[in-house]
């Protein structure tokens, strides 16, 4: 296998690097128009060599094509991140120290998206920590502004109001998240990957993302904790299905109030 | 500046060894990084990168290896990353980063708001172009709006030979650098449903151009390589549907623009407006 770079790897790079993130199969898609362009060996299964590749190179930069999967609907995702364990950068670049502030609040205050269980924080809750900032407190019209603006440059993602980790953010901070806010954080007990949105075991505590539950319990009856064997209380996320996050037809019990954060409709 | 004077590439080869030593190799590699991240970073937001900021932000106190981190990061960006940097103006030292790769049509690039913007900025330059170079302010603002602009796109100067001071807008070194005459004409020319060189002057003009950039152009532009192809013929052009519009400045990646299917729409939308020449 060849290891240097080519024009189409090159473009690769350049096209992702536009995106931030990218979806498994539009990756595919682009690896492929990349190698017909300019002629480069191409195999269809062979992306993960290709992109080994551009990482041999971007290596000694901290920076890496990295693959994840997204917690809202367990695809692929291809995201170039940058390695090296220091403040935000790529975000400093773009949001005022104030802004950041916010964005940090959001992340790891109490109530806010680490700390919750469904991965979620409120806007409510987003716009009080707005007023309490150190640098400079900042009105309900410019937070939403801030808001807005992360969604679009996706570092959070919304949903009826909520905010959460996006996948881009997930992917580029993750091992910032889990030094910074170790004592915080979730990992998830399938896949050891920091998991923002889980389900949460009320026995033992242990959690997992939710596409990974859709699949360790698929097709169980009666799924149990697999480290205290405790009746798992949440719905299981189906998978295999474009809605795969509405709730079985089969309603379960519940115990207690459980934030499983599947999808309501 | 005064700091300048160290920082231009007269250092004799001894001196840049005897600098290089003060510093590990470790330690000047992690500066060349810093400085890639830097650089993509700034240029992924369109932001022009001033050597101030560089200097401020990366270099530091490295400063007496300055050249040789800047030219190893601009290697590297050329040799990964298949970009160039170059430096738009030379008095005040800005750099921006440009495509080295083929420029291509309906590329599959991020689309966001930018798009939009950028869709209008190639109205705008045609509209600039098709003027003769030079579009009064009045005639222009029609078009602008509130439109923002990033610096190096538009220049925007004083007329001269004018009694009352009035301004006009021309081609900034940004957009001379990521489009050419030939593009934008033919862009107009497709929105407008004509053959390019139904405009004879601004044909003549942009085939010059054409003609000039690749005499000069540097090694890595592959827009270079076919020299003889793509001059004066216009068949290689206007009847080619992919070559045919200016699309580099919508797709191309330093500009972070859209692919071809959503840029169109809103430029075509626009077009009813634009009092272009016919």
């Amino acid at each position: 296998m060849a290891t240097q770079m080519t024009d189409g790897h090159r473009r690769f790079l350049q096209v992702l690097m536009s995106h931030g993130i990218m979806e498994g199969s539009v990756a595919r898609t682009l690896h492929r128009d990349c190698c017909e362009i300019h002629k480069v060996y191409y195999a269809h299964d062979k992306l993960d060599d290709f992109i080994n590749v551009v990482n041999i190179h971007l290596q000694p930069f901290f920076m890496q094509i990295r693959k994840g999967m997204s917690e809202d609907d367990g695809k692929t995702y291809y995201a170039l991140v940058n390695l090296a364990e220091t403040e935000i950068t790529k975000m400093a670049s773009d949001y005022t120290e104030n802004e950041l502030e916010l964005f940090r609040k959001t992340v790891s205050t109490m109530d806010a998206i680490i700390v919750s269980e469904n991965g979620f924080a409120s806007s409510t809750n987003i716009l009080n920590l707005a007023d309490q900032l150190k640098i400079k407190k900042m009105k309900k019209k410019e937070a939403e502004q801030v808001l807005q603006n992360l969604v679009q440059d996706k570092w959070l993602s919304e949903r009826d109001g909520e905010y959460t980790l996006h996948t881009r953010c997930i992917m580029e901070m993750e091992q910032y998240i889990l030094s910074n806010y170790q004592d915080l954080v979730r990992k998830c007990n399938i896949c050891h990957s920091l998991a923002i949105q889980s389900q949460v075991c009320e026995t033992c505590g242990i959690g997992m993302h939710l596409p990974c539950a859709g699949k360790y319990f698929k097709a169980q009856m009666e799924p149990h904790c697999p480290h205290c064997n405790e009746f798992w209380p949440h719905e299981i996320p189906e998978i295999n299905r474009p809605d795969s996050q509405l709730p079985s037809s089969a309603p379960r019990e519940r115990r207690g109030t459980s934030s499983s954060g599947t999808r309501r409709r | 500046m005064e700091e300048d004077y160290a920082l231009t590439q007269t250092q004799t080869a001894s001196q840049v060894q005897r600098n290089l030593e003060r510093f590990s190799g470790a330690q000047v590699d992690q500066k060349v990084s810093e400085l890639v991240q830097f650089l993509l970073i700034k240029d992924q937001k369109k932001i022009p990168i001033r050597r101030a900021d560089i200097l401020k932000n990366v270099i530091k106190d490295y400063k007496e290896v300055y050249c040789e981190i800047i030219n190893r990061a601009s290697r590297t960006l050329q040799q990964v990353f298949g970009l160039q940097l170059v430096e738009i103006d030379t008095k005040h030292h800005i750099y921006i980063l440009v495509s080295n790769l083929p420029r291509l049509d309906g590329e599959n690039l991020k689309q966001d708001d930018r798009t939009a913007k950028l869709g209008l900025l190639t109205v705008i330059l045609s509209f600039i172009y098709m003027k003769g170079n030079a579009a009064k302010e009045s005639d222009v603002w029609e078009m602008l709006k509130k439109l923002q602009v990033e610096p190096g796109y538009l220049e925007y100067s004083r007329m001269p030979n004018t009694d009352l001071a009035e301004f006009q807008f021309q081609w900034g070194l940004r957009a001379t650098k990521e489009t050419s005459k030939m593009q934008i004409l033919h862009f107009v020319a497709k929105i407008q449903s004509k053959d390019p060189t139904a405009w004879t002057s601004q044909y003549n003009e942009a085939a010059a151009a054409e003609a000039l950039s690749h005499h000069t152009s540097a090694p890595g532009d592959a827009g270079g390589a076919s020299r003889g192809a793509r001059r004066r013929k216009q068949s290689a052009w206007s009847t080619s549907p992919t070559g045919a519009t200016p699309r580099r400045l919508v797709n191309q990646q330093p500009l972070g623009a859209g692919a071809s299917a959503h840029a169109e729409p809103s430029i075509q939308g626009s077009s009813g407006t634009l009092p272009l020449p016919s």
